[in-house]
């Protein structure tokens, strides 16, 4: 339970070794480095956009390339990919691959080029397969399609919109042009798109038809051939099968490079890399011979680092405390905590002044998610494979794996919420037994845990979970309430302690207290305290709700405001009030995950005791079951994190600090180790 | 006529299975409906979020459950499933009455937390980063399904114990 403490680092260094302990700095990833913001006329900012630039092009260009090679090649991404995380590098391959970045690269322009070209010969397949398209209309006619006559005739080759007969338009020039003879009309193909016709009339009568023809909707025709169609087709045709070839011929070429998928991947990572430490630069102070690096790095690790960079480089190094607001939050808590950093850090990291709550949340956390989940068969299904997740993916990243080791400890969890209900798979065990095993419903053997419950069955005391869900509650707001507690003696506030948190254990406290000494409540809660509790609840409450009255709103100087605020202070209580009836859905969500593996289990079990009905069984069960993690799961995560965030945050945290964010290498596909 | 009211304990009951199941069975449907749409959308840009988007469609998916739940637990209690017991009139329309709590939360609960969920995707859409976030907002909404389904739960329980 720590907000890691944080020490302003600040090397001086001679800037030959600049480049070798910006790289340093970059594989151990333990220093933010900040923007020195000043110049005079000694030290000067260096501006690197431009081989940022440079370096971005080169890792953008592998990146293509890469991604144009594995498609070509047809490398598959597995299922569990996001599980894989970054395979590491060893030191051969990695000086093996720097040292042939130049030709890396080559092959990566190589690539994209042949690739441009597959795309360039695709495009010009379509054009040729649209033409050979609009020429298929004139394939039987014999003529090039620009023919426009003889010495004495003239020809008309065009179409028209539609279809349209020989006698429709001999009908139609006739009532045009009633003087005009010797019209030889040709109608080549038609269909119910479009005509098309070769026309050919005397060369004086020219004119006036095409006017005529015109009127009717003539056009010629969108494509053009010095051929007749069917030899310019031909010509076409021939051309595709050229560019079909170019495309096989660069698709080979591409796949030939199989081998360096590797090494564009690595050269992408590389370029970003080298870009990053040169982005970095700008944050520097340097004069002509020395460098000045302002950052942040944590405590634990700032010895090390001094020591190393003054023996190694010469360098100059101070170290500064500063817990100020101003420095960056990093968490660090025990490996039962740590995996719950994960939702901490959805929600916002602490500020410097407020205290890491990891630790204590995650007890409940597991608690509480597990009750929600509440089956032993989903617990174990769920650790199992958590356990087999982390046993197999070596490399997963740190965030990956925080989160499946959370799902791994709230497994257990919830198979010990569903030993203690009694839940295996809902009520697999006893079905399985009456349907398939044909025994009576007495002679099911009384497993606890897996058919009896060790503790109580919520489904048919669904009144004493409730209680219990309550009481949960009560204990996590309380437990809130004590970190704000916590907070004010860390700080020194001692008397908000009485002010802000005593007061509210006396009131939420005796207000409890008295409400259990009621006659009322029995029923609900199944015993009943003494009268003289009410006594004493009440009196409790009456001085807390007193002492929030009086001094909720002591910030304010004028006591009439003062007192408004008091009594709004007061009016939390209502707050509180459905801050705990909110805990009820622990054991509604616990139900609807018992209830419908029960449902599961019956719809399996309607189809009798035959071979055929067990697998029938065994269908619905495996399926029913998977659908039934898959939604509970969620709803076990988002409320519990809800339960987190809004109840018991809301006690006590603030949140808004600025994350650690320490100057390191942000790889894609390899992890770069310190030692290369 | 009054006979035939004498004896319809049963297809009371049953009404109230029915209204849990179809009020808040078209509450989530909307609700998985429209963010679905939304989820398509995002889908289109972005694919490599389809985990996440599915999240979010899943999220108002909860009430039809809930409403299955609490018509499976009414059904097991007439004896619809299992062995058949006695319906009076009375209890009947209990059940009909504590079948309304889900029925209805569920049916606008669901819608909201559809249209919440929309919203939760627009916002992963463009930062995959603050999932965490977006996914308590459509939660919060959530909760008074949660209260609706206890509180029909309870009541269930409670009539097959009532002796009239």
């Amino acid at each position: 339970m720590a907000i890691v403490d944080m020490q302003k680092i600040s090397i001086y260094a001679l800037k030959k070794h600049r480049k070798a302990i910006l790289e340093t700095l970059q594989r151990k990833g333990v220093v933010e480095i900040n923007n020195i913001d000043y110049s005079d006329s000694v030290f000067y900012k260096e501006d690197t956009t431009k081989q940022q630039a440079s370096f971005l092009k080169s890792s953008q260009t592998a990146k293509q390339a890469a991604e144009i090679l594995s498609k070509e090649i047809g490398a598959k991404k597995s299922l569990f990919a996001s599980f894989e995380g970054r395979e590491p590098i060893s030191k051969e391959n990695y000086y093996m691959f720097v040292n042939d970045a130049a030709e890396i690269m080559r092959v990566a322009y190589d690539i994209v080029n042949f690739k441009k070209q597959i795309n360039e010969s695709k495009a010009e397949i379509n054009k040729l397969s649209a033409q050979i398209q609009s020429l298929t209309p004139w394939k039987t006619f014999d003529l090039p399609l620009r023919f426009k006559g003889t010495e004495k005739t003239q020809a008309f080759i065009g179409t028209f919109q539609g279809e349209v007969t020989h006698s429709d338009l001999a009908d139609s020039i006739a009532q045009a042009l009633p003087d005009i003879d010797g019209i030889d009309i040709n109608i080549i193909s038609a269909d119910k798109n479009q005509t098309c016709v070769f026309i050919l009339c005397g060369k004086k009568d020219g004119g006036a038809l095409y006017e005529a023809l015109r009127q009717k909707g003539f056009s010629v025709p969108s494509v053009d051939s010095k051929e007749p169609p069917a030899q310019r087709i031909k010509i076409l045709q021939k051309k595709i099968t050229q560019e079909q070839g170019n495309i096989e011929v660069n698709t080979a070429k591409i796949k030939a490079q199989r081998g360096m998928l590797h090494a564009l991947c690595f050269i992408e990572d590389y370029y970003v890399m080298r870009a990053e430490k040169y982005e970095k630069i700008e944050s520097l102070a340097n004069s002509r011979h020395v460098f000045i690096l302002n950052g942040y790095i944590p405590k634990n690790m700032a010895q090390e680092l001094q020591a190393m960079l003054i023996s190694r480089y010469d360098a100059q190094v101070e170290l500064e405390d500063d817990n100020s607001e101003n420095a960056p939050v990093t968490l660090h808590n025990n490996a039962f905590a740590r995996p719950v950093e994960g939702v901490l850090e959805t929600y916002s990291l602490p500020k410097r002044y407020e205290v890491d709550p990891t630790s204590i949340m995650a007890i409940f956390y597991y608690v509480f998610f597990g009750m929600m989940f509440s089956d032993a068969g989903y617990g174990i299904v769920m650790s199992l494979a958590c356990g087999w997740a982390l046993h197999h993916f070596k490399n997963m990243e740190t965030g990956m794996k925080k989160a499946v080791k959370m799902f791994f400890f709230c497994g257990i969890s919830t198979t010990f919420w569903g030993l203690m209900f009694g839940s295996f798979f809902g009520d697999a065990v006893s079905v399985i037994c009456k349907t398939f095993l044909g025994m009576a419903p007495s002679a099911v053997p009384q497993i606890p845990g897996l058919v009896t419950p060790i503790w109580f069955n919520p489904i048919s005391d669904p009144m004493r979970l409730l209680m219990i869900s309550f009481l949960f509650g009560i204990i996590h707001l309380f437990v809130g309430l004590g970190i704000q507690a916590y907070i004010h003696i860390k700080n020194k506030h001692y008397i908000y302690v009485l002010y802000d948190v005593v007061s509210w254990y006396l009131l939420i406290g005796g207000a409890i207290l008295a409400l259990l000494s009621l006659d009322m409540m029995k029923d609900m809660a199944g015993f009943v305290l003494p009268p003289v509790f009410l006594t004493i609840g009440g009196i409790c409450a009456g001085i807390g709700a007193v002492i929030i009255l009086l001094f909720s709103g002591r910030e304010s100087k004028n006591p009439v405001k003062r007192l408004l605020k008091g009594i709004y202070g007061l009016y939390g209580a209502t707050g509180y009030l459905s801050d705990i009836l909110s805990y009820s859905r622990l054991l509604a969500l616990g139900l609807a995950t018992g209830v419908i593996a029960q449902v599961f289990n019956q719809i399996g079990s309607m189809f009798g005791s035959s071979v055929f009905a067990m697998i029938l069984f065994a269908v619905i069960f495996v399926i029913g079951h998977a659908l039934n993690i898959g939604i509970n799961a969620l709803g076990a995560y988002v409320h519990t994190n809800r339960l987190q965030f809004v109840e018991f945050f809301g006690k006590f945290y603030e949140g808004g600090g600025k994350a650690f964010n320490p100057f390191k290498i942000n790889t894609k596909h390899y992890k770069v180790k310190e030692d290369i | 006529m009054s006979e035939i009211f004498a004896n319809s304990g049963l297809f009371f009951a049953l009404l109230g299975a029915a209204f849990a199941t179809f009020l808040a069975g078209t509450g989530s449907a909307i609700g998985v409906g429209k963010a679905g749409v939304a989820a398509a959308g995002v889908l289109a840009e972005e694919p490599s979020l389809f985990g996440k988007v599915l999240i979010f469609q899943l999220l108002p998916a909860t009430q039809g459950i809930y409403g299955l739940l609490v018509a499976f637990l009414i059904l097991t209690n007439v004896g619809l499933i299992g062995t058949p017991a006695d319906v009076s009139v009375q209890q009947g329309l209990l059940y009909l009455a504590a079948s309304l709590p889900i029925g209805i939360s569920g049916l606008f609960s669901g819608i909201h937390q559809g249209n919440c969920s929309v919203a939760g995707i627009g916002t992963v859409a463009k930062k995959p980063d603050q999932m965490g976030k977006a996914i308590i907002l459509p939660a919060m909404v959530e909760t008074y399904a949660i209260l609706a389904l206890l509180i029909s739960i309870l009541a269930v329980f409670g009539v097959a114990n009532v002796n009239i």
